[in-house]
């Protein structure tokens, strides 16, 4: 009886072992693939430290990029926000909002096939200039709308 | 593996427009439950997009993107019945893929 116990129990840890080793191979996996997120871009708690990690050095304003966006957000946990870039060779739009705990909220890489436009809904803490930087040829632009946002969006 | 999301992809005069409504809490790890402790960051950072099989557009996004991330594109190309899929991976190394036929 004492041997069949011992002998169960240490069957039992081999296989939580092989099992434990199973686990953290899929843990591990999926992490790589997201090596390429800009940590440091995005955990950036000033513009100018957000633009340092983008590569951005003073951006153009433009106006061949448009920011369509309310100018109210009820709701600042769901702003939709649209930008379309006139701008040829476009090949990245991102989304910055200058009053957020850290200010990049999204960043899209366009294959050559894209249209230079992107929707997307953004949650804002209070009313903010919100900025849609182009990245075209190289170059930086950008385009500026401010938002009054009337319910913050860190409860939602 | 997460929750299913919704795409939709219209073609119009060799344009593919692409709708997707993904599932995700999208936390920022800033908010509190009640008992006042932080929930912690739970956020999609990478999204890929295929046109049959073929990258189209990859994002990288932080904790501010809205709680079920909305998103909208348009590609050159894509007639009925090719196929638009979708992938995202959130700050957990969780990840979901999803694909519908372009109408």
């Amino acid at each position: 009886m004492y041997r069949e116990h011992q002998a169960s129990r240490r069957g039992f840890l081999r296989q939580t072992g092989l099992l434990g080793l199973a686990v953290s191979a899929v843990t591990l996996l999926p992490r790589m693939a997201y090596a390429a997120w800009n940590k440091t871009a995005f955990d950036s708690k000033s513009m100018a430290d957000a633009y340092k990690a983008l590569g951005v050095e003073a951006p153009t304003a433009s106006a061949d990029i448009q920011l369509i966006a309310s100018d109210i957000a009820e709701n600042g946990a769901v702003v939709p926000v649209e930008a379309i870039s006139k701008i040829p060779n476009t090949t990245q739009i991102s989304f910055l909002v200058e009053k957020n705990p850290t200010m990049l909220t999204a960043q899209f890489d366009l294959g050559p096939d894209m249209l230079p436009a992107v929707s997307t809904r953004l949650k804002m803490a209070q009313t903010s200039n919100v900025i849609a930087l182009v990245k075209a040829d190289g170059k930086f632009y950008t385009a500026t709308k401010e938002i009054k946002v009337t319910l913050g969006g860190c409860g939602g | 593996m997460g929750l299913p999301m919704k795409i939709r992809a219209a073609s119009k005069d060799g344009v593919t427009e692409v709708k997707v409504l993904m599932n995700h809490p999208m936390e920022t790890g800033l908010r509190k439950d009640e008992s006042g402790a932080l929930i912690p960051a739970l956020f999609i950072t990478e999204v890929t997009a295929k046109l049959n099989d073929k990258v189209v557009m990859q994002a990288q996004w932080g904790m501010a993107v809205s709680k079920n991330p909305f998103l909208a594109f348009k590609v050159n190309g894509g007639k009925p019945g090719d196929k638009v899929s979708v992938t995202w991976t959130d700050s957990s190394g969780d990840s979901r893929a999803d694909e519908a036929a372009v109408s």
